[in-house]
């Protein structure tokens, strides 16, 4: 199987949870601390779930989030 | 590891200013990806708005001018008889676009200029503190409409999509809307349509994109985009309105 590395850049996200309603596996969820801006960032609950799907990224209005594909797990 | 998404080059690192669950961010970031995908970045002058967009230079790493509340498809149009080879788009909001400077869009689209509008439709004056838009629905409250827009005291909604079809000059119009994944998708393919019917010199073109306020709407970002997806698409159906394969 691919491996898929979600990224968020948690200082960039307003906690706006685009994301979390996008995800297809319900796999995101907000932190319990706050950023530097005093939103709770989004993060992924179990990245081993995560397809890679990019439903995430391409919701994320703040382009908090990066992703990358490849090698094998 | 293969980067399959990252921040686009044309998109500087800066900050949005933009409030949480808005759906700028968004659509800045497929702008930005469609200039790096048809490798414009070096060629593109960005026209941007009044609005909440007005910050837009900061954000968009191309060269940019700022024009007078709805005047960006006047400048556009200076810019690209001027120097023909540049790349020129509008990036303008509902409030300029659809308010203020309807002469401005109508007439640059009966001209036939060769430009590319973004029109950003949110249904309310975001920037002034929430106050009723033309393009605000009936019976959606504002700060000035606090009962929810009348037809009898205020009209009706423009549709602006619907009305610049009727003209000879426009090549391509497109409405869609940013409320999922897959209509995020279908958004960056209407604007890479639109940018390269400019590079062909083959005319107006202008994408019409259904966007969240959550701020000014009172809403959660999740109801607004519930809003947007039931309320908003009822009135302001999403479609080609106008392509080039039927203007040929």
């Amino acid at each position: 199987m691919q491996k898929r590395k979600v990224i968020f850049q948690e200082d960039l996200c307003k906690g706006c949870e685009l994301c979390k309603i996008a995800c297809p596996r319900g796999i995101i969820k907000m932190a319990d601390y706050i950023n530097t801006m005093g939103y709770h960032p989004a993060q992924l609950s179990e990245p081993e779930k995560c397809s890679g799907c990019l439903s995430c990224a391409l919701m994320c209005p703040d382009v908090v989030i990066r992703v990358e594909r490849g090698g094998v797990a | 590891m293969a980067v399959v998404f990252e921040r686009p080059k044309s998109l500087k690192e800066t900050k949005f200013h933009y409030c949480p669950g808005c759906h700028h961010g968004i659509i800045h970031r497929l702008v930005a990806e469609v200039i790096d995908e048809l490798k414009l970045q070096e060629k593109t002058i960005a026209i941007l708005p009044v609005g909440c967009a007005v910050l837009g230079y900061e954000y968009f790493d191309v060269d940019c001018i700022e024009a007078a509340h709805g005047r960006a498809p006047a400048v556009a149009t200076g810019v690209k008889r001027c120097r023909p080879e540049t790349f020129v788009f509008t990036y303008q909001g509902d409030g300029d676009l659809a308010s203020i400077g309807t002469a401005e869009i109508i007439h640059a689209a009966a001209r036939g200029e060769n430009i590319s509008v973004i029109y950003v439709n949110n249904a309310i004056y975001g920037m002034t503190g929430g106050q009723m838009a033309p393009t605000t629905l009936l019976g959606q409250k504002t700060t000035t409409s606090p009962q929810g827009r009348k037809a009898e005291l205020t009209g009706y909604p423009l549709r602006v999509c619907e009305m610049l079809a009727t003209l000879q000059g426009v090549t391509y119009l497109e409405r869609t809307s940013v409320h999922d994944p897959k209509h995020v998708r279908k958004t960056k393919k209407a604007i890479k349509e639109a940018f390269q019917v400019q590079l062909a010199g083959k005319g107006f073109a202008l994408v019409e994109v259904l966007s969240a306020c959550p701020t000014n709407w009172r809403m959660s970002p999740e109801r607004a985009l519930d809003f947007v997806k039931n309320q908003m698409i009822n009135y302001y159906p999403l479609g080609v309105f106008k392509s080039l394969e039927e203007v040929e």
